[in-house]
């Protein structure tokens, strides 16, 4: 029985008197879509920064692929195939879409100290950059400034650079965020394509979406995790239709 | 409906046809002063080129660049004080300590973000500035005159301005392509992403303290070698060229010319140097509306001359 | 042993002036989050107006209440008329536009006063020695600047840690957005806030006038000294500019005095007299660098913002 690819343990986060992380043990096994809900302010975020390595936790223990990454600094993680998108969009704004995820292929792509040649001009780093923007369906704006696209096109965007650098693993936050229905559909199916191929923790309020999409729920309630198991499981789970989902359903009618 | 040209492609090919012309219509016209300004416009330049580097293309706001000039300055006129007049000793000694002194403030300073590295990098000049004021060997505050410019082989003088005035140029030219290079290239684009989003450069894979240190090197190594020009040029090195409001004026060049682009830094020198010519021959109080300018530019035109110009492109085609 | 007490007395009253100095700069920095470099000429005019209105009114005192008031109304005009416009926007617009300022006064004060600089002699009450230990002699004006710039800290402490307006200052240094949204009028804080640095700043000026100097560009030697102490004793925080002003102002005064001698020990005189103030002053920077290295928040910071 393999380790799971990514293994939390006991992990705690505070800030000055608030516990945002409380004692939280989370696997996900290769391969998976594991889908992290819960109210907001549950620490889904802090979370997730201290995976990517934004955060440092007060205590536990974090192993990627087994090898322990709770200190390692957040470029590392990226090195061993750990990516992230944001919740909120941090895209280079001021680069074209194309120099935005040339720029994640070229994190993979060795070290950075080649001063003359032209970054632009150079296969490795545009071809994998491309291929990452057919897939998300952004070829068409590849030689648009980031600033210039929609938001929907920007959650897309976090995507694609999140894809580029062929991660084994994709922490996805809040993908969905500010999407309209339409934008919605067409992201879900981005990731049920994706499915598989990453293992995928991804942070979601859209219960729809995640019901769709995730093998596995885990559900984080101030810091905590109230419940973990399958979709069904967790859907006629009474801890969490309190806590979580009542609420959830009382707003969808 | 396309315009016949591009109005700022226009721009620079004037400046550069008269800055190449220049000698010419100076020997023509016998007019001396003006072969000495411009030189004086082109190794400023020179400055704000690589100032560009960092601040225009890296974001990174150094209030204290205006020091590699002073110890490029020093470097030329200390030897040559010495007794040591060889180029080829003064002008790498002039490079080299420029990149050290960069070393050291880019690694103490790296860290440290928005104000307070505006402050770091503002206040290891000042050290500077008042190391140089102390010694007493070298003229402390009065400065040190240098006699013999920095000798290289013949036929190559530097005593003869038209020859100085055409290296210096050759040099800038030099020093543009470089820049345009690096900017361009893996480095560049490291350097570009760190400027539009640090935190997602980390996010993404890359260790960008290492990057921005090797920058800021190569950024004062290029105004090392502008010091080391400027000394030459006036024959002489005071304190005076690396306090503080000296780095405010390279900054000023800059954001004039046109923040991030090739050729903004060049005209921006000749803008702000041209305009202080033409001014002060109108008031001795010129400054008066120097600093209103200033502040206008900043709320308005952001972007520079070079933006206003792109901007009055982007009018025309539509 | 006199002197070593005269010393200490100068570095205490060089100390505390530069405590004004950077007092106004770490609220306008920590409340407004604004970077002025222009706090210099803020100075310089204070200085300028102190020694012109002492010389029309013949009096020091009076002319030094209506410097006060002036700086304060120059303060809040440029308040309203140029930092309104820069709040939210990049730091180095800030410092690009603040320069510009400073260029403005510089040029300004030139055109008024001309270049030659002025002086502002004291009144006899003030410039005799006062006797405060046996056999101790002071200068009765730098005892003076002492206390009234420990009224003024004094006062300054009162109105930060007891007024409700002092609540608000403390709030916005270190949450600016809930101070916005508890629905207080930050443009009239903002504009109050930057009034009163001014005025800090213009009495630092005016009272080190009579001793010093009041000239053209002494705002921009003595603005990097205090943006280092505002640095060094952490953003917004009055009572770390006051520790670090202090520190500053000893090693200064201290290093002025003593090190040509140590230097003279083991160089020549002329070299000594040279390098002695350029060691000091390096100092000062060096030890900036050790706290910034250490503690990148400063000694004393306000807090998250």
């Amino acid at each position: 029985m393999s380790e799971p690819l990514l293994r939390v343990q006991n992990l705690a986060k505070r800030f000055g008197g608030i516990v945002a992380t409380d004692d939280l043990s989370l696997d996900v096994a290769a391969g998976q879509l594991h889908a992290l809900i819960g109210p907001n302010g549950a620490g889904k975020t802090t979370l997730i920064a201290q995976l990517s390595g934004q955060l440092m936790p007060n205590a536990g223990r974090i192993r990627f692929a087994g090898a322990d990454i709770t200190t390692l600094p957040m470029y590392k993680r990226s090195r061993l195939g750990l990516a992230r998108s944001f919740q909120i969009t941090s895209l280079f704004l001021d680069l074209s879409v194309l120099d935005n995820v040339a720029l994640a292929v070229q994190a993979h792509a060795g070290h950075s100290f080649h001063f003359w040649r032209d970054a632009r001009a150079e296969a490795e780093l545009r071809e994998p950059a491309r291929a990452a923007l057919a897939r998300t369906g952004l070829s068409a704006r590849a030689d648009q400034l980031a600033s210039a696209l929609s938001h929907g096109e920007h959650r897309l965007l976090e995507l694609a650079m999140a894809l580029a650098g062929t991660p084994r693993m994709l922490l996805l936050d809040e993908p969905m965020a500010g999407l309209g229905p339409e934008e919605s559909a067409r992201m879900v199916e981005m990731l049920r394509a994706l499915k598989g191929e990453v293992t995928i923790l991804l942070v979601e309020h859209d219960m729809e979406a995640v019901f769709a999409l995730a093998s596995r729920i885990t559900v984080l309630v101030y810091g905590r995790v109230i419940a973990s198991g399958a979709p069904d499981d967790i859907r006629n789970n009474a801890a969490v239709r309190e806590a979580y989902l009542g609420e959830s359903e009382a707003a969808h009618a | 409906m396309t315009p016949a040209f591009n109005l700022r492609t226009l721009v620079t090919v004037v400046l550069i046809a008269a800055l190449l012309l220049l000698p010419l219509y100076t020997g023509l016209s016998g007019n001396r002063f003006l072969l000495t300004l411009f030189t004086r416009i082109v190794i400023l330049a020179l400055a704000a080129v690589s100032l560009n580097l960092i601040l225009g293309y890296g974001g990174m706001m150094s209030f204290g660049h205006a020091a590699y000039l002073g110890i490029g300055g020093y470097s030329v006129g200390i030897l040559a004080h010495e007794g040591i007049s060889s180029g080829f000793v003064q002008w790498p000694v002039a490079l080299a300590s420029s990149a050290l002194f960069a070393l050291v403030i880019g690694a103490l300073s790296g860290r440290a973000r928005g104000v307070y590295f505006i402050m770091i990098t503002l206040a290891f000049a000042q050290m500077a500035y008042y190391l140089f004021a102390g010694l007493a060997r070298y003229g402390g505050d009065d400065g040190l005159t240098i006699y013999k410019r920095s000798q290289f082989v013949a036929p190559i003088d530097l005593s003869n301005k038209t020859q100085f005035y055409y290296i210096c140029l050759a040099l800038l030219f030099g020093a543009m392509y470089l820049v345009w290079r690096i900017v361009n290239s893996r480095f560049g684009m490291v350097i570009q992403g760190a400027r539009s989003n640090d935190t997602r450069m980390g996010a993404i894979g890359f260790p960008t303290y290492r990057y921005r240190l090797v920058c800021f090197v190569i950024a004062g190594t290029l105004c090392g070698l502008s010091g080391a020009l400027l000394a030459n040029h006036t024959d002489f090195v005071s304190p005076s060229i690396m306090y503080w409001t000296r780095s405010g004026d390279l900054i000023i060049m800059v954001i004039l010319g046109g923040m991030g682009t090739p050729f903004g830094p060049l005209i921006g020198a000749v803008a702000l140097l041209a305009l202080e010519e033409v001014l002060s021959g109108v008031t001795e109080y010129w400054q008066i509306i120097l600093g209103p300018l200033l502040l206008l530019v900043v709320l308005f035109a952001r972007g520079g001359i070079e933006g206003v110009l792109t901007q009055a492109d982007a009018k025309v085609r539509s | 042993m006199n002197l070593f007490i005269e010393q200490c007395l100068n570095g205490l009253q060089f100390g505390l002036m530069l405590f004004l100095l950077a007092a106004g700069l770490t609220l306008v920095l920590g409340i407004m989050d604004m970077v002025n470099l222009a706090h210099g000429s803020l100075y310089m005019i204070g200085a300028y107006f102190a020694a012109t209105f002492a010389a029309w009114t013949g009096s020091f005192v009076v002319g030094v209440v209506l410097a006060l008031g002036a700086t304060l109304l120059v303060g809040m005009a440029v308040e309203v008329v140029v930092m309104r416009r820069l709040y939210g926007r990049d730091h180095l617009d800030h410092v690009l536009a603040t320069f510009g300022l400073i260029l403005f006064f510089d040029e300004t004060v030139r055109l008024i006063w001309g270049p030659a600089g002025l002086s502002l002699p004291l009144p006899a009450w003030l410039s005799q020695p006062v006797q405060i230990l046996p056999g101790v002699n002071y200068s009765a004006y730098r005892l003076a600047m002492i206390v009234v710039t420990l009224m003024v800290a004094a006062f300054l402490y009162v109105l930060v840690m007891r007024t409700r307006i002092g609540m608000l200052i403390r709030a916005g240094a270190s949450n600016r957005e809930m101070v916005g949204a508890l629905g207080v009028n930050i443009k009239l804080l903002y504009t109050l806030v930057f009034g009163l640095g001014a005025a800090l700043a213009g009495l630092a000026g005016l009272m080190q006038a009579p001793i010093l100097t009041v000239q053209i560009g002494m705002g921009e030697n003595i603005v990097i000294l205090a943006f280092v102490i505002t640095v060094i004793g952490g953003i917004g925080s009055i009572r770390g500019a006051l520790v670090a002003a202090l520190f500053v102002g000893f090693i200064d005064t201290l290093g002025r005095s003593y090190f040509p001698d140590v230097l003279r020990m083991m160089f020549s005189k002329d070299v000594a007299s040279t390098a002695a103030p350029a060691l000091s002053s390096m100092l000062i920077y060096l030890l900036m660098a050790i706290v910034l290295v250490a503690k990148p928040e400063g000694l004393f910071s306000a807090g998250n913002r």
